[in-house]
């Protein structure tokens, strides 16, 4: 498959000559560049397993490679190294350390499901972005993403309290990613956001900062998500041999 | 042909969810305005809670399931309702998503059974609510030839960019009811909020990306990103001759009001078009004042713009 071979032309595995001879011809400037050969070794037979028992991973064997998913890709627009048909092929070839090359890109996915509406196969190819990107973190391969990081401030309110406030999540978030609040365009936003605001809006708004926002009769469900998210985590930490023999 | 429609939506549980109580709020004044000028009734539904927005399904995409189907399980049991109305994409995509997933997944129902018992609440089986969003509510439970009566000066040649965003028609499976062709919604090509501005006197022009992605998703997360997808839609917006583009989605809807901002900060790329919602559109399309459709609390600053135009 010639994605693969995006591997081995890489310049770390090719081979130039000044001068050769093959045969007693000399090939010398137009035949000079060759790839290394090499065998493969080191395979994760459970690759495969282990992006399909994450949340979002479970329709990655269905792929045939078409690269609807890429062609559509909002993010692959921008960055051509943002290549979901390439990693997914990665995952189930066991490449792992092919993927792990582009770590540092793969959460950027914004889960826009262009992908995931162009896939002929239903691979869902959105959620196989998200679980190889929470794959890349529980291996130990990438810290804590900022999106994960909001994504755990996001989640951590609505189990709480039912709901969310929005101002405080984005002053948790730059807290906790120990970004300034003073961002030049930050404060050109609030500034033209108070402009024209209504008193009474604004009342709301900064009531809404100290009387949080809560659905009534939440403590039930409260646990029961709870324990349900304790439930499935250990499970993943599981199926990806994280977890200490018992 | 008789549409049933026209009774069903006529009185729906109304479903803000979280943005349109916060960062939202111009969205939420504007349609309940617009509802009661169309005589369209709203009833929220009680003791909703977060349908799970984009983040919940990251960390738990089962979670973020029973999140959305407690809300039309609350719908039903609490409203004794079968319609529920969501203006915000992402509500109404979670929703729709939840039913799908419901009604397919038996992992889902399982889940969304197991913790709704827990909860102490009756557990959401699919079929018992239809979703549907703030375009489909004043588009069939009002009607365009009434809408039509209701305009009072209009948008009168106010160019105006559609845009839909991303979660509106995808992905394609869990909107059964689109892209049939004939009077129903095109996956591809969404037309509902271009059909009903048009009938308020906009002018809208040929806009490619209308479901482009603003990356709401990393909106903070990966700010640099967003704000790349941002200036692609403000400035196709303004090749495609538009003066405004009128929003459906408060996601989108901040996403595009920051990034705008934030383009101009960082990128020095300035874009002029005014980001509104559409039913801030239609309200003054109907004679509703500024004041009334919340569009004072809009960051994109359009009075002067309207004004020029003779429309407030
Ligand atoms: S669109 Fe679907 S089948 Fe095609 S390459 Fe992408 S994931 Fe595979
Ligand atoms: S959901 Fe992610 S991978 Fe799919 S098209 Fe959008 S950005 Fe690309």
């Amino acid at each position: 498959m010639p994605i693969h071979e995006k591997s081995l032309i890489r310049p770390e595995n090719l081979e130039t000559h000044e001068n050769l001879v093959i045969d007693g011809i000399d090939v010398s400037g137009d035949w000079s560049t060759f790839i290394r050969s090499r065998v493969v070794t080191d395979y994760n037979e459970d690759l495969q397993d282990e992006i399909a028992a994450l949340p979002g991973g479970e329709y990655i064997h269905r792929c045939w490679q078409c690269g609807s998913c890429t062609n559509s890709c909002t993010v692959n627009a921008e960055n051509p190294d943002f290549n979901p048909r390439y990693w997914i092929y990665l995952i189930r070839m066991g490449m792992e350390s092919e993927l792990v090359r582009d770590k540092d890109i793969i959460w950027q996915c914004v889960s826009c499901n262009k992908c995931t509406s162009a896939c002929p196969r239903d691979v869902v190819p959105e959620g196989v972005m998200k679980a190889t990107a929470h794959w890349l973190e529980m291996k130990g391969y990438t810290e804590k993403t900022n999106s994960t990081v909001f994504d755990e401030i996001f989640t951590g309110q609505v189990v709480e309290r039912g709901k969310i406030e929005d101002g405080e999540v984005l002053m948790e978030f730059l807290k906790e990613t120990k970004q300034p609040l003073m961002q030049d365009w930050l404060v050109q936003l609030v500034k033209q956001m108070v402009a024209g605001f209504p008193v009474f809006a604004l009342l709301k708004m900064g009531m809404a900062t100290v009387f949080k926002p809560k659905t009534s009769d939440w403590s039930k469900a409260r646990d029961a998500i709870k324990s349900h998210i304790e439930e499935e985590k250990a499970d993943a930490r599981k199926a990806l041999g994280l977890e200490p023999a018992e | 042909m008789h549409d049933t429609r026209k009774e069903r939506y006529k009185k729906v549980a109304y479903y803000p969810g979280c943005a349109l109580e916060g960062s939202g709020q111009p969205y939420d004044i504007s349609t309940r305005a617009v509802g009661k000028k169309l005589g369209l009734e709203l009833v929220d539904v009680k003791d909703w809670n977060c349908c799970g927005a984009m983040e919940v399904k990251n960390i738990d995409p089962e979670v973020q399931t029973y999140l959305s189907s407690r809300v039309m399980s609350q719908a039903k049991h609490k409203n004794k309702a079968d319609v529920v109305m969501a203006p915000c994409n992402g509500c109404y995509h979670n929703l729709k998503k939840a039913e799908h997933d419901i009604a397919q997944k038996p992992k889902s129902k399982e889940v969304v059974e197991k913790i709704s018992a827990k909860a102490g609440h009756e557990a959401y089986q699919p079929g018992e609510i239809e979703t549907i969003h703030a375009l489909d509510w004043i588009k069939w439970g009002f009607g365009e030839e009434e809408l039509k009566a209701k305009i009072k000066g209009g948008l009168k040649g106010l160019k105006i960019a559609n845009y839909y965003g991303c979660m509106y028609t995808r992905p394609r499976h869990i909107f059964p009811e689109k892209g049939k062709g004939g009077d129903s919604e095109s996956l591809t090509k969404p037309h509902y909020m271009d059909d009903l501005l048009a009938v308020a006197g906009a002018e809208n022009v040929d806009f490619p990306l209308k479901t482009a992605c603003c990356g709401g998703a990393h909106t903070l997360s990966d700010s640099d990103m967003s704000t790349k997808l941002v200036l692609n839609i403000l400035e196709a917006a303004e090749a495609a001759g538009a003066e405004v583009i009128a929003t459906e989605c408060p996601t989108c809807h901040s996403g595009l009001e920051m990034h705008q901002i934030r383009a101009l900060k960082r990128l020095s790329k300035d874009t002029n078009v005014k980001v509104i919602y559409f039913t801030q559109l239609l309200g003054l399309a109907m004679g509703l004042s500024p004041r009334k459709v919340g569009l004072n609390a809009n960051v994109s600053q359009s009075i002067p713009l309207l004004k020029a135009k003779g429309i407030v």
